[in-house]
């Protein structure tokens, strides 16, 4: 859950030039109107009273303050919108009124600084305490990631045939993202997905779509599970799939920019002997290679 | 004067905005539509959908760019990571044109992701043409930018809407992307009669028109892109036309959006106008 602080986007009045005659002077008056559009609306959505408006002409059926006040609300319900577009799966696992809370109490200290608000919920993860929260954010942001990052030229597995894994670096597709939580949430998306698919009676409308209140009121059960999740993007249509501990920790190697010999020894370090490696880690390298993950590194050549 | 240096002299006819909606309708059907626009920044991404998306309607269709988060009337500097992968999807499209508003949307790096309304000075309006300049010259593709629908007015404003947006195309020397709906609401709002603003537009730089629908409240009209085009806003269109010529046209529809046909059914009404000016 989100840190109990007070936001910090607070309304601070500051006068506003009475003529604009130099850059300073429009920049001036446009901090004093974005503060006011950015400050928390107030428990019935509507602009704080205490808001400077001088700056505003008011008309013959409106005031300056409530001109003012379409701005301020336009702001919040258009951001609000986005994360509830951006964070089914959180609004199911939280409810409905601590989710919108939520997405006030984010908006008030991390408001938007991207010219796309395809980014206004990177932060949302680490602004949430709760693991089990965080870990369901961390997913949905992951598939955000997933969705439009660039898919680069793959390496087969030709490519790698006769290279020296002790001098070989890999990298791993932007569309493929690592993670490791806590809980099950690809089985909860999944869950939730379908039964916002039923309750729709289309499951094409379910990625795209937040879930219905009728969905909300019923949300499937998020269980406690170590989870080692590539959320990835396949033919434009996006994955989960589950890995192994040790797979995991071989592809974060090479994504982080070990080579292949130093990412397997990473891999392995505490993995049972019972097990052929050579023959398992043969069996990855194929599967990753024929899904597309490997791409010439960017760390090293 | 269909064409003009403005619109990359190119003579389109009557466009739709691609909406995600109509995304399977016009990839299965390949309905006969003249033009679609899009919006630059749904597409100024890595890869995925989207990008596959508009791949395929440009093996189809002619497509136009329209963005929203240009800001030319921010204070701050243009933003050069939009602006480079601008240029980008300007490269991957093709674009006769690109259109942005005329309006303000961030300082200091927080953004409000809305089309705020400028105030209207002089020294304002050299500088958001200043900005104009620089995009087009980096871009290298005409511009146009479209009034703005606005709610609030500013008391530091020196002259009408119209006459700032003329400073602004005069001194920029770019064109204009004339939204008869966005006068219609802000004379509402304001209170000014929108026909004075249509005949004080310079017509030879208006390379594209918008048209659309809005919400009638008590005090307020809001242009919520929602609804067919009003009659006025009609009037209006035809009052435009009678002095451009017929104009690359563009209905927009973004909420509440019914199915394709319906849509096109209604741009398509912009015909009656644009025949009768060409035979009268």
């Amino acid at each position: 859950m989100p840190k109990h602080s007070k936001p910090t986007a607070t309304f601070m009045s500051t006068p506003t030039p009475s003529q604009l005659r130099t850059n300073a002077d429009l920049r001036q008056l446009q901090r004093t109107m974005a503060a006011a559009l950015m400050q928390p609306l107030t428990r019935k959505d509507g602009l704080a009273t205490s808001t400077q408006v001088d700056f505003i002409t008011p008309n013959d059926r409106m005031s300056g303050f409530e001109r003012l006040e379409i701005y301020a609300r336009q702001y919040w319900f258009r951001l609000l919108d986005c994360l509830y577009d951006d964070y089914p799966a959180l609004r199911v696992l939280l409810g409905e009124r601590r989710f919108h809370q939520l997405c006030r109490d984010y908006l008030a200290q991390h408001p938007s600084t991207s010219w796309t608000l395809r980014n206004l919920g990177s932060a949302l993860p680490a602004f949430l305490t709760e693991i089990k929260a965080r870990d369901v954010a961390r997913v949905e942001w992951a598939q955000t990631l997933a969705f439009d990052e660039a898919l680069k030229k793959p390496l087969r597995i030709d490519d790698l045939l006769g290279s020296d894994p002790s001098t070989l670096h890999l990298g791993l597709q932007p569309c493929v993202v690592l993670l490791q939580i806590d809980h099950a949430v690809d089985h909860f998306i999944t869950a939730m997905k379908k039964a916002d698919a039923d309750v729709r009676g289309s499951a094409s409308q379910a990625m795209s779509e937040a879930p219905t209140r009728a969905s909300i009121a019923k949300a499937p059960r998020l269980k406690r599970e170590r989870v080692h999740l590539a959320v990835h993007r396949h033919d434009n249509t996006l994955y989960f799939k589950r890995l192994a501990p040790e797979s995991f920790a071989m592809l974060a190697a090479l994504r982080d920019g070990l080579t292949l010999a130093d990412a397997i020894e990473v891999a392995l370090a505490e993995a049972s002997p019972d097990t052929d490696w050579p023959a398992q880690i043969r069996d990855w390298f194929t599967e990753f290679s024929q899904l597309g993950w490997f791409i010439k590194s960017p760390h090293k050549s | 004067m269909p064409t003009n240096p403005y619109n990359g002299q190119t003579d389109l006819g009557i466009g739709l905005g691609l909406r995600v909606p109509h995304y399977r309708h016009i990839l299965e059907k390949k309905p006969v539509c003249d033009w679609f626009e899009i919006i630059s920044e749904n597409f100024m991404v890595d890869g995925g959908r989207p990008l596959e998306i508009l791949d395929s309607i440009l093996e189809q269709y002619r497509v136009v760019q329209h963005g929203v988060a240009m800001y030319f009337g921010n204070a701050d500097p243009l933003n050069r990571d939009h602006l480079k992968k601008l240029k980008r999807l300007v490269k991957r499209t093709n674009t006769p044109w690109l259109s942005d508003h005329l309006c303000w949307g961030s300082v200091d790096g927080r953004c409000s992701h809305d089309l705020l309304p400028m105030p209207y000075t002089l020294s304002v309006a050299k500088h958001t043409a200043e900005k104009i300049r620089q995009a087009r010259d980096f871009l290298e593709v005409p511009i146009c930018v479209e009034n703005v629908s606005s709610y609030a007015e500013f008391t530091q404003n020196e002259m009408t809407e119209w006459e700032f947006l003329n400073e602004v195309v005069e001194r920029a020397d770019c064109g204009i992307l004339l939204d008869v709906n966005n006068i219609y609401v802000s004379s509402q709002n304001h209170g000014f009669d929108p026909f004075e603003y249509l005949r004080a537009v310079p017509h030879h730089r208006v390379g594209q028109i918008h048209i659309a629908g809005h919400t009638r409240l008590d005090h307020v009209i809001l242009d919520t892109h929602d609804h067919p085009v009003p009659d006025p806003v009609w009037e209006l269109y035809a009052a435009a036309i009678q002095n451009t010529g017929s104009t690359a046209t563009l209905l927009e529809w973004d909420d509440k959006i019914p199915s394709f046909d319906d849509v096109h059914a209604e741009a398509l009404k912009a015909n009656r106008y644009l025949h009768e000016h060409t035979h009268a």
